[in-house]
């Protein structure tokens, strides 16, 4: 690898002070930290060595987490075409190539206009380019419909890197979750696009089977409301003429069913969990509590039971829609969670209990976990602000004992 | 009242290359430095001797403007060969070539029963122009005690949990009736109580396990719990306007010396430890050793960094400089100014981490003894993760938000957030574990000193 060092290094002195691409110094660097490690060495006084961790380590196994999300949201994709054009014993290759031609595409736009937005903010700000859109990039796939145009992902892409991101000044600096910000620009600019029936892609040429329905599990439960009907019942019931039994409870949690590209698996969400806690990555206590939270708001709601919706058993509400996927990869965002450890509880039971309020009783934003992520993570400051505020008054109650 | 504390938070360092349990017989180094640079808080330092000079061990070299009582005196005797100072003539060293026997100044001498009736104001003058003083370091900010306060309680430490630290027992065998009669004249400095913080996970030397005239507390607990900072935030912690002083027991036992002696010793032993020592083992000598000849032939890799001090909170030195004032550690480590490739990513269980992100296996074998180099393993980026500062600091405290606030030159929240209870070496450890690469200690001592002076 000796001659990858050395091209590096004979390039370098054109990016460094004074050469003829100095404006491009971090494009550069990002390049080079991404094949090699740097030879920096710590400081002649105070910590002489330093732990193996860094950002980009971190970063990464936040996408490895994602890996079975993202690969099972591929087949998922090809699948949910082709029980939709009728044909659901499709050989597995073909559905994992229709999934394929779908999906890639997405996250190849993601990547490259969110890294050209980094890139030109690097430049034009001249600070380093941070890791944290490895993670956002492949975030902001799995939250979309396989069938959004590439044009509105470039779009939200962008809106989101710049104005949740950038202009708070980057990684690190934001307020709002980087990917769930691109996911509400699409929501309240394009409603009409991610809405309705928009999460199964049959594509141009297919016709969709005869009674075919691309209505998700939050908007049957929210038409409950309406007519009354038994939710259970009504799921259950659902896609009995063409595929039978794919709102059961058991296939909610397998995740075979029209939605997010990668977030309908609550297993695959699961193994993302399990992956974040055992290296510690993620914060256990914030997924545990958006559960509980849940599962907690849903539960009294069945006490109440005004309505149908109401009176869906809590147990579902953890397995529709995207609350696992936001529970483990969206909430857990160290940057926009509440960043002390008590906070964390508050911040994920308060999650967990928006998303149910927001599902039952605003039908029009079916996906709640969305809008109550975003909401809290404008409060986390506020949660943070209190818990330090009463360890600020320990300190001062202690001196007068 | 004597405590028990059990701090379930830190992580022990385990660092390849810790010192056999032996003194080196080795001739003494030819030049002895002292540093005013160990310290903290001497503002506008005065020499008293120039280049050329002959002194005596306990001679005064120096004093501080600020608090002209203060003496700085000279570790052995001998003839000042250089003075040497830094950017904006910082001074740095005053290089002192050894005598072959030492000489030593003559101040007041003592039986143990005399030190009983000796009042406050005598000790005080005694340690203030025998150069003891120094030993003394006060909280908040980690700076020298100044002799016109009245501290409310006097803290020593006696066990070391940083990565390679020397056995105490080595350290100080046989120093037993120093220890007591310097415990018995620091009682005098103070109205409230001498704590004496013994480890319950390490074999108590007697001097400590016996010491009369003190609360013994036991700790119990990973690095920092051998911290005197995180053993006064659990026993007595400052709060805005406290003044605390704290002694290591090397100090301690100098002072008996004088009292018992009366002269000022400033023999000591000191650990050569690290990976790339050849031998590591114990050595006697005196306070400001050059180690060149420590190190003479018993390195054996060739790009290497020598610590003086311990390699949380020590400075780099060259192969021929000199320990600082209250270092009984040299740590040697390999340097770490090498590419790696892909090294960002590579699963690797030789590499240390508090951490278990992907590819760090370390947290699979805690018993092993890790090489570990100076490479900074990542860039300084902005504060992202969170939690892991509180893992290892074993205070009830919130580290980033106080670092926040530092930066911010927040003087309020600084002072809310508990500035007053920490100095650098209390956050060292979030200093090695932070992702974003932060100097956290250099941070630390720029809120101290902007508390302090502005």
């Amino acid at each position: 690898m000796k001659f990858l060092r050395d091209a590096l290094d004979k390039v370098k002195p054109h990016f460094e002070k004074g050469g003829k691409w100095e404006k491009f110094y971090y494009i550069y660097e990002a390049h080079e930290t991404l094949l090699f490690a740097p030879n920096h060495t710590t400081k002649a006084k105070g910590a002489q060595i330093r732990d193996a961790i860094d950002m980009k380590r971190m970063m990464m196994t936040v996408i490895i987490a994602m890996i079975p999300c993202l690969l099972f949201g591929i087949y998922n994709t090809g699948y949910q075409h082709f029980i939709a054009i009728g044909q659901p014993d499709a050989a597995l290759m073909d559905m994992i190539w229709i999934g394929v031609q779908q999906v890639i595409p997405i996250v190849v736009v993601s990547y490259a206009v969110g890294l050209g937005v980094e890139f030109t903010f690097s430049v034009i700000r001249r600070h380093p380019i941070n890791e944290g859109f490895l993670v956002t990039g492949m975030l902001i796939p799995l939250v979309m419909p396989p069938d959004v145009p590439l044009w509105q992902v470039a779009l939200a892409v962008i809106f989101a890197v710049i104005i949740a991101k950038e202009a708070f000044g980057g990684t690190g600096m934001n307020v709002l979750n980087v990917a769930l910000t691109a996911r509400a620009f699409l929501y309240f600019a394009y409603p009409s696009d991610i809405s309705g029936d928009v999460w199964t892609y049959i594509g141009e040429g297919s016709q969709a089977v005869a009674g075919f329905s691309g209505a998700t599990p939050l908007s049957i439960a929210g038409d409950a409301v309406s007519n009354g009907q038994n939710v259970v019942a009504s799921l259950n019931a659902f896609g009995g003429s063409w595929a039978d039994g794919i709102y059961s409870f058991n296939n909610l949690i397998i995740g075979l069913y029209p939605g997010s590209i990668g977030a309908t698996s609550v297993i695959m969400s699961l193994i993302g969990a399990v992956i974040l806690i055992a290296t510690g990555v993620g914060s256990w206590k914030i997924i545990t509590s958006v559960f509980a939270g849940t599962w907690i708001m849903a539960f009294i709601f069945n006490l109440i039971g005004a309505n149908e919706f109401m009176l869906m058993p809590a147990h579902y509400h953890l397995v529709i829609g995207g609350l696992a996927f936001g529970a483990v990869f969206m909430a857990t965002d160290p940057v926009t969670a509440a960043q002390t450890e008590t906070g964390k509880w508050i911040y994920g039971l308060l999650i967990g209990m928006l998303t149910v309020l927001i599902r039952v009783f605003n039908p029009a934003y079916p996906e709640g976990i969305m809008l109550a992520i975003l909401l809290m993570n404008v409060f986390a400051p506020l949660i943070d602000h209190y818990i330090v505020i009463a360890n600020k008054k320990r300190r001062l109650s202690r001196a007068t004992v | 009242m004597s405590k028990f504390i059990k701090l379930s938070k830190g992580f022990d360092i385990n660092l390849a290359g810790k010192a056999q349990n032996k003194i080196a017989e080795a001739s003494q180094p030819e030049t002895f430095a002292y540093k005013p640079t160990s310290f903290h808080g001497i503002r506008r330092p005065k020499l008293t001797v120039k280049e050329g000079d002959n002194v005596k061990a306990g001679t005064p070299i120096l004093f501080d403007k600020k608090n002209e009582n203060i003496k700085h005196v000279a570790p052995v005797s001998g003839e000042v060969v250089e003075i040497r100072r830094g950017d904006k003539r910082k001074l740095l060293e005053i290089v002192i070539l050894a005598d072959k026997e030492v000489e030593y100044e003559s101040f007041n001498k003592h039986s143990v029963s005399d030190i009983a009736n000796l009042s406050r104001e005598d000790v005080v003058a005694n340690l203030l122009k025998s150069g003891t003083w120094p030993n003394i370091t006060q909280r908040p900010y980690g700076v020298i005690a100044d002799p016109e306060e009245q501290p409310k309680a006097i803290f020593i430490s006696a066990f070391d949990s940083h990565p390679l630290a020397p056995d105490y027992n080595i350290l100080y065998k046989g120093e037993d009736n120093y220890f007591q009669a310097g415990l018995d004249v620091i009682k005098k400095l103070t109205t409230g109580h001498v704590h004496l913080n013994v480890s319950t996970d390490h074999e108590v030397p007697q001097m400590f396990a016996h010491a009369k005239n003190v609360e013994l507390n036991k700790v119990s607990g990973k690095h920092p719990a051998g911290n005197v900072g995180i053993q006064i935030h659990h026993i007595d912690p400052i709060n805005k306007g406290d003044i605390v002083w704290t002694l290591n027991p090397y100090g301690v036992i100098q002072i008996g010396k004088l009292f018992l002696e009366g002269k000022y010793d400033a023999s000591k032993v000191v650990a050569l430890a690290g990976s790339e020592v050849k031998e590591p083992q114990y050595y006697r000598t005196y306070t400001g050793a050059s180690i060149k000849k420590m190190v003479e032939n018993n390195i054996s890799g060739d790009n290497v960094r020598y610590v003086a001090g311990n390699v949380l909170t020590g400075e780099k030195i060259t192969s021929d400089g000199h320990i600082g004032y209250f270092d009984n550690l040299v740590s040697v480590i390999p340097e770490g100014d090498e590419y790696e490739l892909l090294g960002w990513i590579k699963p690797t269980t030789k590499k240390l981490s508090f951490q278990r992100a992907f590819g760090l296996l370390s947290f699979l074998n805690p018993k092993k003894e890790y090489v570990v180099d100076t490479n900074t393993k990542g860039e300084p980026r902005a504060f992202v993760q969170t939690g892991v500062f509180e893992k290892v600091l074993p205070m009830d405290m919130y580290p980033t938000y106080l670092l926040k606030a530092i930066l911010a030159e927040d003087f309020d929240d600084m002072e809310a957030l508990g500035i007053y209870e920490i100095i650098e070496e209390d956050l060292a450890l979030c200093e090695f574990v932070d992702v974003s690469k932060h100097d956290v200690q250099a941070i630390v001592r720029e809120g101290l000193d902007l508390m302090q002076y502005s």
